[in-house]
């Protein structure tokens, strides 16, 4: 189908951005690589008076290194991130997700703020900006203000995003050079949404955990992060038991929906699977990054 | 500040290497502005909402998808489409000795039967294009992953995989030679 008629504004600056949204309010949609927005746009799913194009505000557009972050500009490109030696280098779980975000011709366009603002619980952004503790800065006509990935993912396809305000830039911590990553998912076909998803950090040493970090896509409303798995892994160590008992927990904190994809329980088992995966992938990859 | 406008605006773009203009509707998507305005119906209109890749042409060098933007966001970019991908006059022709003008990506999927009916085939193309311009030696592995983003229902991708690893290695014997 077509989209619905709309009024139609490309802004070149964030502060004229933020002018119009005030003045269309809820009615407005801001149109970022437009990969999920057009696409309801064309299903006439969504209806906006107005739409945003914020794709000629260049200074939304950026990856940069700032007091020891990573900060990305929100209008920054999924395959740029795939080829930025800064990402791969200081934010490699990050890399490793966006390989994994829909399709070569989608991540051309596709952008990290979009991906969060969009708040797909299956899409791959949303939970590495969860398990990476990841700050939002969101800017609306009362100035900017940042929130952590946390409290910004309230429930399906829902932020804590006002409706006059627009992510501007997404900060990352690294995580300290002795830890391991890992994204593991399992989709039906390549480039679909995940199934389920699971996200890691972790930092060992021999059996040692000293801080683990998961989180997963796909299993609930929003992502959702794993702390309990987590508090198992650094208590009993990466163990034969410890990952096995932290993952059975991971099956347990998700809240998986049945769909045609998939049964609730198929998903809560990929849980469990994927989150092992995860963990003895980040762990290898720790012990490689160490010797 | 610009104000609301739902009515036609003017564009200007470069497509496969001449400037056109067009007057559009905000709403109007660039695949059908590149088919209903342009004439340029090579790229193919297949879901319309960014699964199938038919409409995948190249905007500022990058593939993407036509049925995902809108004809107005395409106002100053430069676009190629299948019908920019044959050489022009004066380049060599990817198959010494055959007839017409062809890119060695089309010479490969006419060689090694990389199409059926053809539908999917301009999204294939182009999209295999970017993939072997940001990795000119690809695995299968990584052609399968790159050309997972367009779907054929008919020649069941084997002969498009051979097809692409032909291309890249033409491609690579081309940039060797100069």
């Amino acid at each position: 189908m077509k989209p619905p008629p709309f009024a139609y504004h490309a802004p070149t600056h964030l502060d004229e951005a933020l002018a119009l949204l005030e003045r269309y309010g809820d009615d407005a949609k801001v149109l970022a690589g437009g990969q999920s927005l057009m696409p309801l746009l064309n299903f006439r799913l969504s209806y906006p008076s107005a739409l945003i194009d914020i794709n000629r505000v260049a200074e939304l557009s950026y990856l940069r290194q700032e007091n020891g972050q990573v900060c990305i500009g929100a209008l920054t490109r999924q395959r740029t991130i795939e080829f930025s030696e800064l990402a791969r280098r200081q934010l490699p779980l990050l890399h490793e997700a966006t390989t994994l975000v829909g399709h070569l011709p989608i991540r051309t366009r596709g952008t990290i703020g979009g991906s969060l603002a969009h708040a797909d619980p299956a899409a791959e952004y949303p939970t590495v900006a969860l398990v990476l503790d990841a700050e939002l800065v969101l800017q609306g006509p009362g100035g900017r203000r940042s929130i952590p990935a946390e409290e910004f993912f309230v429930s399906y396809l829902t932020t804590a995003l006002a409706p006059n305000e627009i992510v501007t830039e997404i900060r990352f911590s690294p995580a300290p050079r002795t830890s391991g990553w890992a994204f593991e998912e399992v989709a039906r076909r390549h480039g679909d949404f995940a199934l389920v998803g699971v996200a890691g950090v972790i930092d060992t040493e021999g059996e040692q955990c000293r801080t683990a970090r998961l989180a997963a896509a796909g299993a609930g409303p929003t992502p959702i992060r794993l702390r309990a798995a987590e508090d198992i892994l650094v208590r009993e160590g990466v163990t034969e038991q410890g990952i096995q008992r932290a993952a059975a927990k991971a099956a347990e904190l998700v809240e998986p929906d049945s769909d045609i994809h998939a049964s609730a329980d198929f998903r809560r088992h990929l849980t469990e699977v994927l989150t092992r995966r995860a963990i003895q992938r980040a762990r290898e990859r720790g012990q490689e990054q160490r010797a | 500040m610009s104000e609301p406008n739902e009515r036609s605006q003017t564009i200007t773009l470069r497509v496969n290497g001449t400037e056109r203009r067009g007057q559009v509707e905000p709403r109007k998507l660039l695949v059908d502005f590149l088919r209903e305005d342009l004439g340029l119906t090579g790229s193919h209109v297949g879901c319309e909402h960014g699964i199938c890749g038919a409409c995948t042409i190249l905007v500022n060098g990058e593939a993407a998808r036509s049925c995902l933007m809108l004809a107005v966001q395409a106002n100053g970019a430069e676009l190629m489409t299948v019908e920019g991908l044959a050489p022009q006059a004066g380049e060599p022709p990817a198959l010494p000795g055959k007839t017409g003008q062809l890119h060695p990506l089309q010479a490969a999927f006419w060689e090694h039967h990389g199409l059926q009916c053809g539908f999917c085939t301009p999204g294939m193309l182009m999209t295999a294009y970017d993939l072997l311009q940001t990795n000119p030696m690809p695995s299968e592995a990584e052609i399968r992953a790159g050309l997972s983003a367009v779907l054929c229902r008919c020649t069941g991708y084997q002969g498009i995989v051979e097809a692409v690893q032909a291309a890249a290695e033409t491609l690579r014997a081309r940039r060797g030679d100069r």
